[in-house]
């Protein structure tokens, strides 16, 4: 039967206007919604061959013509526009059909990005959803999505949105509070949740103390903290410089338990300076 | 076989039978020492010969050799004497190879002299120079070298406890949904760039800024771009940075464009890269006593002290040079070639171009280490 299939679309691409006087006989839905169960009705008598070929599918179905033909519940599931042929011995019949997406939701894509930021941006955080029915066809009629970013201890941010082509976007703040944030869609009774981590901002009044250490001199940070109060997380580089004559030391030490600790070599007089990426903090200078 | 095939054959095999024959008959020193096992040089005539001669047996790994014929190695073991030269601990010079050498006399006089012996080892990524002043002494006629052995410090045994953090990456799958969350890239950042015309070509020198909360693999990519806006070239930084960045740490970085000048670039197009990494804030490394020294030789100089209890088996140090405005006029680097011990001080020294060297008001220096079996 593989063999009809070619002699089939050429007698359809060379004689339009025979397949569409033909097709006066073959009663096809003008459209249905993907997976459903559908009937054909066709004209004539005795026995012939249904075909449909659409996207991604094709379907072949031996019929009695003359009568109603059954097409069962998800035999066309992927949206699109199909032809169809009934094909018998005398004549070939034509018609097509499309399929669209249900109309129900059944999985939601939900793109959400950064999934880690500084706290405190103005509309940082894009969230990018798409809707799907059952059989993965993108439902392009509007509907209605809810967007919601929950802050632990603060209220949280909903923006309900329509889709577009399938499509719904919105932007978010990030909280002035470091923690993980539950970005959640939701469409119908679908939902998707992404996490967004916040993250300290820039360290802010970086404040160091010195004492002495033997003949050293230990150097440690009050807990930094950035902007908005957050603890400035552990790992991150604190640099302390000391300066004394024409000569230097430097350390880069990562921040343990929100403070950053270092011993150096005790000079009188030096000038010792700390800093973390592009944030100054206070100068000491060491008198004994 | 045509004609034309028959004659290269024939011209091939004549080229390594005249090859075989010439190598046979003059061969280097090098395969001389391998091949027999004889010293280079025996006349010790000279002091310049007898440190010469030793040159020799290191260049051929002869260390056994090269001890025997010290005057002093009763003061220490042929395997000191090896260690100091290759080192005890894995690390750059561990995998070098003395190159060449030249020796300078400094001072004689019938019983003794001074000589200066100064070795350029190949390592992997680079040459690296070593200097040792030699005394030489006369024995029975002969000259001979007292090696001045740096033994190897020696870390008492300890516990260390460390407890710096450290980050590990689980990545997306495969088998995720395109829509599914991956983990985010760092977020870095250019916070400087210059170009810098030289005489070899147009240099390209900036910092970059790992401004995220977890630490990055970076490097940076520039393409110049003609004043129509024509892509002229496109390099990146290679080595010239410090790959791996924690958070609010800062490297410099340089990228040079061989043979291009300034004038005939219009814009240049910066793009750097970053990339999670698992990662460990151990060790620090203290930077100590860094001094500036002005020309001639200008350099920056310094000692690593490695604060903590891991060996970090190669350090790379890069300088970041600055004007009085603040803006970066150089960036140089060093490999050091000797592990860092924990607690143990080691020397860099980061030359500065003499024509830059009086542009230089300020420096900052970070240390880039990698520890046997990976980054770190």
């Amino acid at each position: 039967m593989r063999a009809e299939i070619p002699i089939l679309l050429a007698s359809f691409s060379l004689g339009i206007a025979s397949a569409v006087a033909q097709s006066g006989d073959l009663t096809i839905p003008k459209s249905i919604e993907a997976g459903v169960a559908f009937s054909i009705q066709s004209g004539g008598n005795g026995k012939g061959t249904l075909y449909i070929a659409g996207p991604g599918q094709f379907l072949k179905q031996d019929v009695q013509l003359g009568s109603s033909i059954s097409i069962a519940q998800g035999s066309l599931y992927n949206a699109g526009h199909y032809s169809v042929w009934l094909t018998s011995d005398s004549s070939t019949q034509t018609g097509s059909i499309d399929v669209i997406p249900a109309q129900k939701p059944s999985d939601l894509t939900f793109i959400a990005k950064p999934s880690r930021l500084p706290v405190a941006l103005h509309n940082a955080i894009t969230g990018s959803a798409y809707i799907f029915d059952a059989y993965g066809n993108l439902i392009t009629k509007p509907m209605q999505i809810s967007f919601q970013l929950t802050n632990q201890g603060s209220a949280a941010q909903t923006r309900t949105m329509e889709t577009r082509d399938g499509a719904a976007w919105t932007q978010m703040d990030s909280a002035t509070r470091e923690g993980k944030a539950q970005f959640v869609a939701r469409v119908g009774d679908v939902s998707s949740t992404r996490i967004v981590g916040q993250v300290p901002g820039d360290p802010c009044n970086i404040k160091m103390n010195a004492k002495p250490a033997g003949n050293k001199i230990q150097l440690v940070t009050d807990p930094v903290r950035d902007c908005s109060g957050n603890a400035i997380s552990d790992g991150t580089i604190v640099t302390f410089t000391e300066t004394y004559g024409a000569e230097k030391t430097t350390v880069d030490v990562p921040l343990k338990k929100g403070v950053a600790s270092v011993e150096i070599p005790a000079h009188r007089g030096a000038t010792i300076s700390v800093a973390s990426g592009v944030v100054l903090g206070n100068q000491i200078r060491w008198a004994q | 076989m045509s004609n034309g095939a028959r004659l290269l054959a024939i011209s091939l095999a004549g080229a390594t039978v005249a090859l075989v024959a010439i190598g046979t008959l003059w061969p280097n020193k090098t395969a001389v020492a391998f091949a027999s096992g004889e010293q280079f040089s025996t006349s010790a005539g000279t002091p310049e010969a007898a440190v010469r001669s030793l040159g020799d047996q290191i260049r051929a790994n002869a260390y056994g050799r090269a001890y025997d014929s010290l005057a002093n190695k009763g003061e220490f073991s042929e395997q000191q004497f090896h260690r100091d030269l290759t080192s005890g601990w894995p690390d750059l010079r561990t995998y070098a190879t003395l190159s060449e050498f030249q020796v300078q006399p400094l001072h004689a006089s019938d019983t003794d002299a001074n000589v200066q012996l100064k070795m350029q080892w190949s390592t992997v990524v680079g040459p690296s120079t070593s200097v040792r002043d030699l005394h030489v002494v006369r024995n029975n006629g002969k000259w001979q070298v007292e090696w001045p052995i740096t033994k190897e410090p020696v870390v008492p045994p300890q516990v260390i406890p460390v407890n710096y953090l450290r980050w590990d990456v689980i990545n997306r799958t495969s088998s995720d949904d395109w829509g599914a969350q991956d983990v985010e890239s760092p977020h870095v950042r250019i916070v400087d760039m210059h170009p810098v015309q030289r005489a070899e070509g147009l240099v390209l020198l900036g910092e970059l800024l790992n401004e995220d909360v977890v630490p990055a693999y970076v490097s940076v990519s520039a393409t110049l771009l003609s004043k129509d806006q024509k892509p002229i070239d496109t390099e990146g930084s290679f080595d010239s940075i410090s790959h791996q960045l924690l958070p609010k740490q800062v490297t410099p970085f340089l990228i040079r464009f061989p043979n291009v000048t300034l004038g005939k670039v219009g814009s240049v197009r910066m793009t750097p890269f970053s990339t999670l990494i698992s990662a460990s804030a151990d060790p620090v490394i203290e930077i100590q006593n860094e001094k500036l020294n002005p020309a001639p030789d200008a350099s920056v100089t310094g000692q690593l002290t490695n604060q903590s209890g891991q060996i970090a088996n190669v350090a790379h140090v890069l300088g970041t040079f600055y004007d009085q405005s603040g803006q970066v006029v150089w960036v140089g680097d060093q490999y050091v070639d000797h592990a860092l011990l924990p607690g143990v001080p080691v020397a860099f020294n980061i030359h500065i171009p003499e024509d830059l060297a009086r542009k230089v008001s300020s420096q900052r220096t970070v240390v880039a280490t990698y520890s046997f079996g990976g980054a770190q």
